[in-house]
């Protein structure tokens, strides 16, 4: 048996969701009770209306942003396409070459702008492509959530405001882990999920700069909730958990994760492992190993089995590892198919480390198994290989 | 034991993930997602896996057991779609099941099982692995109406040693449905696949004219001696042995496609040859020096016909003629073994 069957699972996919923050779920519980829809005018819809304006409040505090300029949504996924057709129907849209499938699917007609082979968006390019558009919605990330790389978006910033275009800032994985206030760098819009920064699922935010407030379009009328900007109730209690972690989430705890991923990262590199995006900016809590002769999918099955939880490309609902178009951007080629992400969450323990590289070592003597040996056929491997790792 | 069962989502290999389970080992179960079932269904922003996922998942839920969808995709569009879409236009009748088998399940699953450590992989095909004075043997199935060995011809004795096939022992398919009951299982009353997976619509010829629109060209029917009898509306419509979609020439068989002039050639209907040959042959015994005795079947549902069979020319030479079709399989028995086969030529 495996050396930590049984255990609790070690999870490193806090990319993926965060854990949920103690303060977050007690609000989360407390706003369960709560009857009142808050657009209802008696005593209990009033209750839940301050318990909604004033979770709105402390967001808005919280990233820079007027309460007003909050709209809340069901997610990230939402927001992007919110700020896509809201702002960008009538403009020419650019994305970035790494952007998010929530940003991807909802513009299948963007320009795509390149990242340079450290997964930086290429802001040469940029500005060329900006010289030949007029009015453009720019699509960028503050922070990939597969590499953990960077953007300079104060730069990309920068070239828009030159170039009479605005900037939509996907700050989902940054949120909460880097020390950014991208409105005031200039961003007309930006998402925010909650459970990515240890808030409830179901729950985000669309931020708009004062001077697009009022060209937001609405992708959903319904009641008019969300002055009009996104119909349907709100989700209250994940709403009140969305506000409760942003209270406690402290970026005090970054340089603590940083050491652990560098830990992390620093043994997988010794068994093996190439670091992806290192050499760029990075997230505190991110590295994606790249590990050669292993598929990404089969690293992800073999951690799980030893009870660590990581992930790989981008989960479709299926549950199949689709190939990662982030790293196919970075120019990866076949090391694209080998790389897994692993995150740490804001929760995780100093010996997640060492429980990590135990199991990676294993995998990483594997790899290097099939790469030394056999090139041949599949028939051959099978015919020549242990059966047991 | 750590065990890999290949999970399609239906009954057969939802009970063989049961009985392992069952019966102590460590089960991880893993299912193939063969092609994007948005695309093949034609519903465009469809989610790209189908029911059958979605029923894997629910099993290995039930049972509390590991669960993995793997994208085997692009494995499946080259080798088996793409390989059925070549075959048709090279005027044979391809066996997608068996590329399949070869390729996927036994290629690359196989292969990930021991990279996960695993002892075995399990499938719910319908055939007997026993172990034989010389290793394991491929035997027909008990439930002789289910039996799928003629598809499964083309397993190595390598991947045979790493496979089990629960199923194979069955009496029938009701025992089959009455243990998924029994454990519970949700897909116990689902209905059996049918066809081809990948033609959910059953027009095959309309995907092999998507990749190789020539083998739908229309073209002439002709006897022997060349002579025009009718017109065909594609060659990928047809089959050595075929009798119908003949036109003016009704009442005769196929005996030949001549792909590279279009033309379907008919013959009499006691038409047929008693060689058969066969390529790409896939031995589970060792190969045989000197010509056996055995028997031979051409088709997954035939009675297997007695021969002689030389492997070493890849001839089987049959007691009775027959029409054999190219790209089916020429599997050889000895009763209920499997002792190798190859593709007719």
């Amino acid at each position: 048996m495996t050396p930590f069957a049984g255990a609790e699972p070690l999870y490193l996919d806090a990319n993926a969701t965060e854990t949920l923050r103690p303060a977050a779920r007690a609000a989360l519980i407390a706003a369960l009770d709560r009857v009142g829809n808050p657009a209802s005018v008696h005593a209990e819809g009033r209750a839940a209306r301050s318990l909604l304006e004033k979770s709105r409040a402390a967001i808005a505090r919280h990233f820079g942003a007027r309460p007003q300029d909050v709209v809340f949504c069901s997610g990230a996924t939402e927001a992007d396409a919110m700020a896509i057709h809201g702002l960008g129907s009538n403009r020419p849209i650019l994305i970035g070459a790494t952007e998010h499938d929530a940003v991807r699917a909802a513009a299948p007609n963007a320009t795509t702008i390149p990242v340079n082979a450290d997964g930086t968006i290429d802001l040469a390019t940029l500005d060329r492509l900006l010289a030949r558009q007029n009015g453009a919605l720019v699509c960028l990330m503050a922070a990939n959530n597969e590499t953990g790389v960077i953007h300079p978006i104060a730069e990309a910033a920068s070239l828009c405001a030159a170039h009479g275009a605005i900037l939509h800032v996907d700050a989902v994985q940054a949120a909460c882990r880097l020390d950014y206030d991208y409105l005031a760098l200039g961003a007309a819009s930006v998402a925010i999920s909650a459970h990515k920064l240890g808030g409830p699922k179901g729950a985000g935010a669309l931020l708009v700069a004062p001077a697009h407030a009022d060209a937001l379009a609405p992708l959903i009328r319904g009641g008019g909730q969300e002055r009009g900007r996104r119909g349907g109730t709100q989700n209250l209690p994940a709403i009140a958990g969305f506000a409760a972690a942003l209270d406690t989430a402290q970026l005090g705890n970054v340089a603590r994760l940083a050491a652990l991923r560098d830990a992390i990262e620093a043994g997988a590199r010794e068994a093996g492992a190439i670091a992806v995006g290192a050499d760029a900016p990075r997230l505190p809590n991110t590295t994606c190993l790249a590990l050669p002769g292993l598929s990404a999918e089969t690293q992800v099955i073999a951690l799980d089995l030893d009870g660590i939880c990581v992930s790989a490309g981008s989960a479709c609902s299926s549950g199949k590892v689709a190939r990662s178009h982030v790293l196919d951007a970075m120019g990866l080629g076949a090391l694209a198919g080998c790389a897994i992400r692993v995150s740490l969450p804001w929760n995780a323990s100093d010996t997640a480390p060492a429980r990590f590289l135990a199991a990676y070592r294993r995998l990483a003597a594997r790899a290097l198994r099939k790469r030394e040996g056999f090139s041949t056929s599949p028939e051959a491997r099978a015919v020549a290989e242990p059966a047991i790792i | 034991m750590r065990i890999v069962v290949a999970m399609s989502g239906g009954v057969d290999s939802s009970v063989v993930a049961g009985l392992m389970h069952e019966a102590g080992h460590e089960v991880i179960g893993v299912t193939l997602q063969l092609y994007d079932h948005g695309a093949a269904s034609g519903r465009k922003g469809a989610c790209c896996a189908g029911q059958d996922i979605h029923d894997a998942r629910n099993v290995a839920d039930r049972l509390g057991i590991a669960h993995y969808v793997i994208d085997a995709e692009a494995a499946f569009r080259e080798r088996v779609i793409g390989d059925f879409a070549e075959s048709y236009a090279g005027g044979r009748t391809p066996v997608p099941c068996v590329r399949c088998n070869q390729h996927l399940k036994f290629g690359d699953l196989l292969g990930l099982a021991r990279d996960l450590g695993a002892e075995a992989l399990a499938t719910g095909h319908y055939v007997r692995r026993e172990d034989g004075r010389n290793g394991p043997e491929l035997h027909r199935a008990a439930d002789e109406a289910r039996d799928q060995s003629w598809f499964l011809f083309a397993t190595t004795q390598a991947q045979l040693a790493f496979a089990r096939f629960p199923l194979g022992s069955m009496p029938d398919k009701a025992r089959v449905r009455a243990e998924a009951a029994r454990m519970g299982l949700p897909v116990a009353e689902k209905p059996d696949s049918q066809d081809i997976c990948f033609v959910p619509s059953g027009s095959y010829a309309d995907i092999v004219g998507k990749l190789r629109p020539e083998a739908t060209f229309p073209g002439d029917i002709v006897d022997g001696e060349g002579t025009v009898l009718a017109r065909h509306d594609g060659i990928a419509r047809y089959t050595v042995g075929q009798a119908k979609r003949l036109g003016a020439a009704s009442g005769q068989v196929v005996t030949h496609i001549d792909a590279e002039r279009r033309r379907i050639v008919v013959g009499p209907r006691d038409a047929g040859s008693r060689a058969v040959r066969f390529a790409e042959a896939n031995w589970l015994i060792d190969p045989p020096e000197a010509p056996i005795r055995a028997a031979v079947k051409l088709r997954a549902r035939e009675t297997p016909r007695p021969a002689t069979i030389d492997a070493l020319s890849g001839v089987a030479t049959l007691d009775t003629s027959a029409l054999a079709a190219p790209g089916q399989a020429c599997v050889v028995y000895d009763g209920t073994r499997v002792l190798g086969g190859g593709f007719i030529v």
